[in-house]
């Protein structure tokens, strides 16, 4: 090999590790060259959708499920985070831990019944959970705030350190999400990553493989909503302020739409889709009142013509027309 | 090795099978021959746990592995192939081969998320077996195509690399040289052949006859649903029963 084969070489090998350093290493200067708190405000709640996307990639994308109820396992994690610390006066950290640990306890009861069901079925299921939790977050005024919300979370802290401003929270959130980010591309990388990749392609081929298909599932279910739920603490602790407007299923659709277009199965497309969806109505406010118009034609449009997802979509092609292209020269 | 007593499988009250018993001995080839809808497919589904028999019993290495779950059969060392392929085409050639060692990849999600260092070194090994099952099919030089835009011979060999990379105890093939030319289906029987050899215990559904008359220790043949012969390749050729089966009642010659 000579030296620039090398280079590539080895750039190949590490490329995962080498894109999430470089990845981390942007994150961590960006503060000092963007100072705009509604920015920062905004690349903010992109980090908190990419924990909750990359759990529900998993699922939809790997282990090849729908699910329209995400936004209530988000929402089920901001509550808790709120009411136990306010109402119990619980400390924030633990409080996290222990709400998302019920939040996947919830959905473990409910993922082993509904999990039987699949395709339009399990997304009905899953849209009416959303709407149960959210009409519950609405009523139950005492405990809730109703609908005017719930306000007076306190920041999350670590000794006398409050992540209390736009830069803090902008360490706190992408350091979850980067974590959650390398989780995830372990995951997917190794055994188990492979035996929801086959559950995905043929279910029937998968249990034949030795995956376990309804174990698997409710596993990876449980999974995504314990993100949802923890990326849920950091968005009650972060605005300090949370309504049940947060979580309806509208919510759980974006959630939806940022995994197809970000790609089914791509761990960084997750990145992207978060993105992309959180920024979209900033660069089109114009069209505000028809944002759900918008976001339900870009999923029809993805859908229709790349159901793999926008950005797998794509670089599938091209790595098909490569192959195809290799094949042509073998047989030439 | 593979016990299977008057195993019996109805859809609604039609039976596709009705009391077949026979039995694959270790580390021979036995061929399950039959005309078309003779249940050799229902068969093969009802051993690797696809489908659930209504009666009967289906005793692998000793234990009773009736009506199991896919994945547990997969555990205990039965691999399969599909009569329509299953590969998973979005997955590399590699990863789809990959796939036949879930067995021995570990089952703990946390673990893998943590990816801790006994997981990366298993990891590389696994590799390294499914480049060696690779390299047995010759499909080395293809390992990190998708396998989608394989050409069907290929997407057979990587399904046989699959089915083989884990030394299942047991392999179930179904009709693996379907749709294949004559000089892909000679590759196929000789890499059965050296399979044989090599001591794997192999039941093959095909329906090219000079394939399973070539490499068969063994053939059982079906008919709607039931065993009507089973021997050595030149008794069976003879039966009777399997002529009429085959070639229908000669009733003018008898």
């Amino acid at each position: 090999m000579t030296g620039k084969q090398k280079i590539f070489y080895f750039l190949y090998l590490h490329r995962t590790g080498l894109a999430v350093s470089a990845l981390s290493l942007s994150l961590l200067v960006y503060p000092f060259f963007q100072d705009n708190p509604y920015t920062l405000g905004l690349s903010n709640l992109i980090a908190i959708h990419v924990i909750i996307v990359l759990g529900l990639n998993l699922f939809i994308g790997f282990a090849g499920q729908i699910s329209l109820g995400h936004a209530a396992f988000f929402g089920l994690g901001a509550y808790g985070s709120a009411i136990s610390t306010v109402t119990f006066d619980l400390p924030a950290w633990p409080a996290m831990l222990l709400v998302a640990g019920l939040v996947g306890l919830v959905a473990l009861l409910v993922g082993v019944p509904v999990l039987r069901l699949s395709g339009h079925y399990l997304a009905m299921a899953t849209l009416g959970f959303n709407i149960v939790i959210h009409t519950i977050m609405l009523q139950w005024d005492e405990v809730t705030g109703g609908p005017s919300g719930f306000s007076g979370v306190p920041p999350l802290s670590i000794g006398d350190f409050a992540f209390d401003d736009e830069v803090r929270f902008h360490y706190l959130v992408w350091t979850f999400a980067l974590i959650t980010l390398m989780l995830c591309l372990n995951l997917v990388r190794s055994g188990v990553g492979r035996g929801l990749a086959a559950l995905a392609g043929e279910e029937t081929a998968a249990a034949a493989l030795g995956v376990d298909t309804r174990r698997a599932k409710v596993k990876v279910f449980v999974l995504s909503a314990v993100m949802a739920s923890v990326a849920g603490s950091l968005f009650a602790h972060c605005y300090g302020f949370v309504s049940p407007d947060s979580f309806s299923i509208f919510t759980s659709t974006d959630m939806a739409i940022m995994v197809v277009i970000g790609g089914m199965g791509s761990v960084w497309g997750s990145l992207l889709g978060a993105g992309f969806i959180t920024m979209l109505p900033e660069w089109m406010d114009v069209f505000e009142n028809y944002k759900d118009f918008v976001h339900g034609g870009i999923l029809v449009f993805v859908l229709m013509f790349l159901p793999q997802g926008l950005v797998t979509g794509l670089l599938e092609q091209i790595k098909i027309k490569m192959a195809l292209t290799r094949r042509k020269d073998a047989a030439a | 090795m593979l016990q299977l007593e008057d195993l019996g499988k109805r859809f609604g009250g039609l039976p596709a099978l009705d009391k077949v018993s026979f039995e694959v001995p270790r580390g021979k080839l036995t061929a399950l021959i039959g005309p078309n809808g003779a249940g050799k497919s229902t068969l093969i589904n009802c051993v690797s746990g696809v489908l659930k028999p209504t009666e009967g019993t289906v005793t692998f290495a000793g234990a009773d592995i009736t009506g199991q779950p896919a994945h547990d059969i997969a555990h205990s060392g039965i691999a399969r192939t599909f009569q329509n392929l299953k590969l998973f085409p979005r997955l590399t050639v590699l990863d789809n081969v990959l796939t036949g060692l879930t067995c021995e990849g570990g089952r703990s999600m946390l673990m893998a998320m943590l990816r801790l260092p006994y997981l990366r070194h298993r990891e590389r090994q696994l590799k390294l077996r499914a480049m060696e099952a690779l390299d047995r099919f010759g499909m080395t030089d293809k390992a990190n195509w998708p396998a989608g835009v394989l050409s069907y011979g290929d997407k057979k060999r990587v399904e046989l690399a699959r089915a083989t990379v884990g030394n299942p105890q047991l392999i179930l093939l179904d009709e693996p040289v379907a749709g294949l030319n004559a000089e892909e289906t000679a590759a196929v029987g000789d890499q059965l052949n050296r399979l044989r050899i090599a001591g794997y215990t192999l039941l093959l559904v095909e329906h090219d006859m000079d394939l399973v008359m070539e490499i068969s220790d063994q053939i059982v043949v079906l008919d709607s649903g039931r065993c009507i012969a089973s021997g050595s390749p030149d008794e069976v050729r003879c039966n009777p029963l399997v002529l009429e089966a085959y070639l229908g009642r000669m009733d003018a010659t008898a």
